[in-house]
């Protein structure tokens, strides 16, 4: 098995009586992409951001590299090893720091001094992300929706982080922009050896960037595994749902497509089991009975 | 005849970076009961078109050229008290984000009522009973509740069917709807364009139908319509934009789009819309185009047809064209 880098064990968050993760459980492997898929409301943003940080959990245990990074009650602790890029790169960039300055501010948190030495970090990763150099000294709105992309992009990459949190990082890109940015993730994953946690709504993209998928609804995974399997052999009926909601560019296949509507079925005891080797589907007893005699899910 | 025929039409903006030229010299029929798809990216002029035609182009903006031809009078040309009977009643609109689009102090039934009163002239009570079937029209499970509620307590599916509902209640016979479900979660999208899909059949609207998501309009549209810098660079039939697209754009931007069958590498198109302020001489697409010819970048091309339905302003359809007509 490959190496883990990243263990999430029963993450609970909460907001106020709002349970947006509850019992949430993952491994992410060095080198790979996981996405973390659902509508809005369903916890994947909730999730990355308790990985990085950005609030206390109320329950559970995250651990990096083995470590116990996270849980109930810890000090908060940020590890340049851990990046994450956002949706909106206008709005993760301050409008009054030139980009430089943008990108260095990291470096410059974590104890770099020399100025020199951060000017060429800076400037290299501009190159790196396909920005010229002497892009550093302007602002963030010289640029267009891609290129500010590119730069929250770089300012994450230029800590040389192992694990990447990219939280819909092309959603609010046009169509003809997203496949560089996401050509760019995935050259930064080969050349950097970069692991990526990619949280996104949008399948198609999701299907095309990850090797293992996890599905959320209500701040559950209902289901996850090996990307292929996820697409051509949902178990979880609200996955079958999602997939068939997805509008297919071509008019033909569009009229053959049929709608699967989803209703949850009534509560019993569930959790998280594997079905077929690496894929993980959240039922009941009765249910992985079925399911793994291959029996439809209803 | 078309119901509606958009022709040379050209909008431009004022800013402080200077005239921004929107849109430059469009033109497209609507036919009845028929719906048209403009797809195009940020900035191409899909929804300003859109805006033109309903007379709600920002304060900044000019209309340097062009007629919008409706019921045999040039939309354009009529004043602000003449276009009261026509916009709202006969021409309605919806916009993407329901919540923006909805008054938030305002309960839903008055929001709707107000409409048909005002449009239509009909009594509370005639329009009470209106808004009644409107809402169960486009699908509210318990219309009489949705009535007395506020716009917050309402999902964002749910609002923009009261969106939907607002606009029908005038019983418009064109519907334009601007991104109507980007702001949506994928499932409640599904929902949504089946209900316009169904509202056009059973009330026999013409749409035009604004969007960036060629996914979504595969699902709605009868002709399709790619918008690029301010022009219509593609025009066809919805099986012809996709099985037979001839625009290098229209190619790019297919093929730049993941879908659930894309393997290998996603083709990107290279480099970022151009400066609409000084927009590019020739095809505008040529910049980003790796196959562009020199005259690409040096005159803008006419439309050539491809069949009676289908036509491209590319050069690489002039007959001299390297490669010819048969292009991949």
């Amino acid at each position: 098995m490959a190496e883990e880098l990243l263990r999430v064990e029963n993450l609970c968050q909460n907001f106020g009586k709002h349970r947006a993760v509850e019992d949430v459980s993952f491994t992410v492997y060095k080198g790979e992409a996981l996405g973390l898929v659902g509508e809005s409301g369903s916890g994947k943003t909730t999730t990355g951001r308790a990985i990085i940080g950005l609030y206390r959990i109320s329950g559970g245990e995250i651990f990096f590299r083995g470590e116990k990074l996270r849980y109930k009650g810890a000090p908060r602790r940020f590890l340049p090893e851990i990046q994450m890029i956002f949706q909106d790169p206008m709005a993760s960039l301050d409008p009054r720091m030139t980009v430089g300055a943008s990108i260095a501010e990291g470096l410059v948190l974590s104890g770099l001094k020399d100025r020199r030495q951060i000017r060429e970090k800076v400037e290299a990763m501009l190159s790196v992300v396909g920005l010229r150099p002497e892009h550093a000294n302007r602002y963030p709105h010289e640029f267009s929706g891609g290129q500010r992309q590119r730069i929250g992009i770089a300012r994450a990459m230029v800590m040389r982080p192992q694990l990447l949190i990219a939280d819909e990082p092309v959603s609010a890109l046009d169509v003809s922009v997203q496949a560089q940015v996401i050509n760019l993730l995935q050259d930064l994953r080969r050349q950097m050896d970069l692991t990526v946690l990619f949280v996104a709504h949008d399948l198609s993209v999701v299907k095309y960037f990850c090797d293992r998928v996890a599905v959320m609804h209500h701040g559950r995974i209902l289901e996850l595994a090996p990307t292929e399997a996820v697409f051509e052999r949902p178990i979880h009926p609200y996955t079958q749902s999602l997939l068939s909601a997805i509008p297919i560019p071509d008019p033909d296949k569009e009229q053959q497509r049929r709608r699967v509507l989803y209703t949850p079925a009534p509560p019993e005891p569930r959790q998280m089991r594997e079905i077929l080797p690496g894929h993980w589907v959240f039922c009941s007893e009765t249910e992985e009975k079925d399911w793994k005699s291959g029996k439809k899910s209803r | 005849m078309a119901l509606l025929e958009v022709k040379d039409l050209a909008v431009s903006f004022a800013t402080a970076a200077g005239k921004v030229q929107a849109v430059r010299g469009i033109g497209f029929p609507l036919e009845k009961g028929r719906t048209l798809a403009i797809v195009g990216e940020s900035g191409s002029g899909k929804s300003v078109t859109g805006r033109a035609i309903m007379g709600i182009l920002a304060e900044n903006a000019r209309v340097e050229a062009g007629c919008i031809t409706f019921d045999g009078q040039d939309l354009l040309k009529l004043s602000e008290k003449q276009l009261c009977p026509i916009r709202g009643n006969r021409i309605a609109m919806v916009f993407q984000d329901p919540l923006s689009s909805l008054d938030p102090v305002m309960r839903i039934g008055p929001q709707i009522t107000e409409v048909s009163r005002l449009k239509l002239g009909l009594s509370r009570r005639q329009a009470r009973e209106k808004a009644m079937g409107l809402l169960a029209e486009v699908g509210i499970p318990d219309p009489r509740r949705c009535f007395q509620q506020f716009p917050h307590e309402l999902s964002g599916g749910m609002r923009q069917r009261i969106v939907i509902a607002i606009a029908l209640a005038a019983d418009p016979e064109i519907l334009i709807c601007d991104e109507p479900t980007t702001a949506l979660d994928v499932t409640i999208q599904a929902q949504i364009l089946e209900l316009l899909a169904r509202l056009k059949q059973q009330r026999g609207l013409s749409m035009l139908f604004i969007t960036h998501d060629f996914g979504v309009v595969a699902n709605v549209a009868d002709e399709i319509g790619v918008m690029y810098a301010g022009k219509i660079v593609e025009y066809g039939t919805s099986r012809e934009i996709f099985r037979d697209p001839r625009h290098p754009y229209t190619r790019a931007l297919l093929a730049a789009m993941p879908d659930l069958s894309t393997r290998g590498p996603l083709y990107a198109i290279p480099g970022a819309p151009p400066d609409m302020t000084d927009p590019p001489a020739g095809d505008a697409f040529a910049l980003r185009d790796p196959d562009a010819m020199v005259i690409d970048y040096l005159r803008q091309p006419p439309a050539f047809a491809v069949s009676d339905t289908h036509w491209a302003a590319t050069w690489r359809l002039h007959p001299d064209a390297p490669g010819g007509e048969e292009h991949g």
